[in-house]
């Protein structure tokens, strides 16, 4: 393999769970709920699905209470800030900080006996990277094809996602929420219901992400797997400008990053491995900071208007 | 019959006691409920966290050595949260205080009379966090930068930078190839008041209280208050809003410095892997429950530092793991904001023509 096809090869498999949180979270953000819990529903999602795959051998069991539990968790994250009207980063705050401490009280009382209970170690089912045979051999399209079956499963969210919030009815209401609510309520669209519905949705879609760790890119559990992962989406929702079908650039950033550091590692630089390993966070910081600035200078606003804050419906 | 609600000026003070008590007893019954699932008895897990933290003379004060810090990351963030900056940084600015302080503590000692070296210590850690906090300050007072990705991730890079230094350069020669600097001389060491409890204990409580008063009995602090409730309106009456958020960031950041300083200074006496625990996350549940009251600060501390000195205990006697510590405090946050519906907004009931207002604002 050439050095580009290979890198492109990391790259999409590095991004791969970041594109799934990130289209999660922007559909989460496009109907007003800033989701700061991403992080701990992607240990959780982590977790989960790493254990259903380790005691029942299903990978598709995996993935579903995967599912499920991305969703329970982002619906407590639904009920505090749309029913409870809570402060939504406060809330996603504590949605992190709780995922964090029971995925790693899961990590570390659902392993079997004869580990000490630990799931850390331990070996399980993955997806692998699917065999295609001789186009694995072409450049570049054997990168694109010899992947797993998550990162099969972004080439068509990606294109999927954009489609539905762009071209159809609840794409343009679920845009319409975010915007104004107000108005949005007025069309006759039911508010609540659909800002439960997609930050659920959102939820899912993270601990999608982070199953896609512990199934297939460092399959197992550890408890820092997801490395800020969780962080790293929120900035990449504002640098896809909340726009799905961009989702996929940020990811790559990121994928290009840790593909570079990979390398830079393997051939033995002088650079020390802490510095390297700052990149990903630096490059977030420096990432934000461009498109900030870029928002100011071209005088255009990304973010839905009414995001992060609660819809108090008037009387009627 | 349906309900309304509505904004209130105020928060409602019954409310105020009331959620915070309750929210507690409520994430008790929540993870008893969790307990119960993976095997384990909530109340015998209970009395061996509450034996643990609090039962003994060393329980006490090993609880006190984790109050500590909760203390002083929690006002730092409380003092941020209060203007609506959501700084949760506080793990970053504690880490790059205590590398700071330690830069002092091995490197400057020869220079200094022994009794400048801690004085020293403690205003270089302070200045190192505030400088920590300050980066994401100055990009949101002057670029409107989103201050809550850009303190998260400084975060990392301060616990990097802290490897890279104790790994590297700043290794002990003779420690074995233990990752940690050599141990400070004695005179960089905090004093210690009971057990490892140090004269941190006394520093976060006189924070607290000279917190308390900024904030309500001087000029500044009503500035600040004015900000956190609408920096337009702040603006209206000539208030900077810029340059107070930038100042009491910094205040922020040198006040979780000074949990780094403590950290380094009074526990470990010496730069080592796990310089935090977690302590600057924990702190936004700590402001948090504490409604982000410089007073309640050191109580609601304690009760945390409790949470994680208890499952310690309770991995020990029995068997669980010690996250449940982590597990509980996660937890505690959930009723509390679920509370804000009644602390934050008035209930009305409207049905037909009669709306009655519901006065207790807690139910």
């Amino acid at each position: 393999m050439g050095l580009i096809t290979s890198l492109i090869a990391i790259t999409l498999r590095a991004g791969t769970s970041l594109v799934y949180a990130t289209i999660g979270e922007t559909y989460a953000e496009r109907a007003g709920i800033l989701n700061l819990g991403l992080e701990g529903i992607m240990l959780m999602g982590a977790v989960s699905s790493f254990a259903t795959a380790y005691y029942t051998g299903s990978l598709g069991l995996a993935i579903v209470v995967a599912l499920g539990v991305g969703g329970l968790m982002a619906l407590i994250h639904a009920f505090l800030s749309i029913t409870m009207k809570a402060n939504q980063v406060v809330s996603g705050l504590s949605i992190t900080l709780f995922g964090t401490g029971f995925a790693s009280f899961l990590g570390q009382r659902l392993g079997p006996e004869s580990n000490g209970r630990y799931l850390i170690g331990l070996t399980g089912p993955r997806f692998a990277p699917i065999d295609v045979g001789a186009l694995g051999k072409v450049p570049i399209l054997g990168a694109i094809l010899g992947q797993d079956l998550f990162t099969y499963g972004i080439y068509l969210l990606i294109p999927l996602a954009w489609f539905y919030l762009y071209r159809t009815k609840n794409g343009l209401w679920l845009r319409a929420i975010g915007e104004n609510p107000r108005t949005a309520d007025a069309m006759g669209v039911a508010v609540d219901r659909a800002k439960y519905g997609y930050t659920v949705f959102g939820g899912m879609l993270t601990a999608l992400g982070g199953a896609h760790l512990a199934l297939a890119y460092t399959p197992g559990w550890s408890e820092n797997i997801t490395g800020g992962r969780g962080w790293i989406v929120i900035a990449l929702v504002i640098f896809s400008m909340w726009n799905p079908g961009r989702a996929i650039t940020g990811a790559l950033i990121f994928g290009g990053i840790n593909a570079v550091q990979f390398r830079l590692q393997a051939s033995g630089t002088n650079v020390p491995a802490a510095f390297l390993n700052m990149l990903p966070y630096l490059a977030t910081i420096v990432v934000l900071v461009a498109i900030t600035w870029w928002e100011a200078l071209s005088k255009r606003v990304g973010s839905p208007a009414s995001l992060g804050q609660p819809y108090v419906r008037e009387d009627k | 019959m349906t309900l309304a609600f509505e904004k209130r000026k105020t928060v409602s003070r019954t409310a105020i006691v009331v959620v915070p008590v309750v929210s507690f007893v409520a994430s008790l019954v929540l993870t008893g409920a969790l307990l119960m699932i993976f095997g384990a008895n909530p109340l015998a897990t209970y009395a061996a966290m509450f034996k643990g933290a609090f039962g003994s003379g060393r329980a006490l004060t090993e609880t006190l050595v984790k109050a500590i810090p909760l203390s002083l990351t929690g006002l730092g963030v409380a003092l941020a949260f209060r203007l609506k900056f959501w700084n949760i940084g506080a793990e970053g600015q504690l880490t790059l205080a205590g590398v700071a302080a330690t830069g002092v503590a091995l490197f400057w000692s020869p220079w200094l009379p022994a009794p400048l070296l801690l004085p020293v210590m403690v205003l270089v850690g302070c200045a190192a966090g505030a400088a920590w906090a300050g980066v994401p300050a100055l990009l949101k007072t002057r670029l409107n930068v989103d201050e809550t990705l850009v303190t998260l991730m400084l975060n990392y890079v301060a616990i990097l930078f802290s490897e890279f230094l104790y790994y590297g350069p700043w290794r002990d020669p003779k420690g074995f190839g233990f990752p940690g600097t050599r141990m400070f001389p004695k005179e960089a060491w905090f004093p210690r008041i009971a057990g490892r409890a140090h004269v941190g204990l006394y520093l976060a409580l006189v924070a607290a209280a000279v917190l308390w008063f900024v904030l309500n009995r001087t000029r500044w602090g009503f500035e600040l208050k004015v900000i956190g409730n609408s920096p337009k309106a702040a603006r209206y009456q000539g208030i900077s809003v810029e340059r107070n958020i930038l100042l009491a960031v910094l205040l922020s950041g040198a006040i979780c410095g000074l949990a780094g300083v403590g950290e380094v200074a009074g526990i470990s006496r010496r730069l080592q892997q796990g310089l935090s625990l977690g302590y600057g996350f924990t702190a936004i549940i700590v402001a948090w429950m504490a409604q982000l009251n410089p007073l309640a600060i050191p109580f609601v501390a304690v009760l945390m530092g409790g949470l994680l000195v208890g499952g310690d205990q309770v991995q020990m006697v029995m068997g669980l793991p010690s996250s449940i510590g982590l597990l509980m405090q996660g937890m505690i946050l959930f009723p509390m904001l679920a509370g804000s519906l009644f602390t934050e907004y008035r209930i009305k009931r409207v049905g037909g023509q009669a709306v009655r207002e519901s006065e207790t604002g807690a139910v």
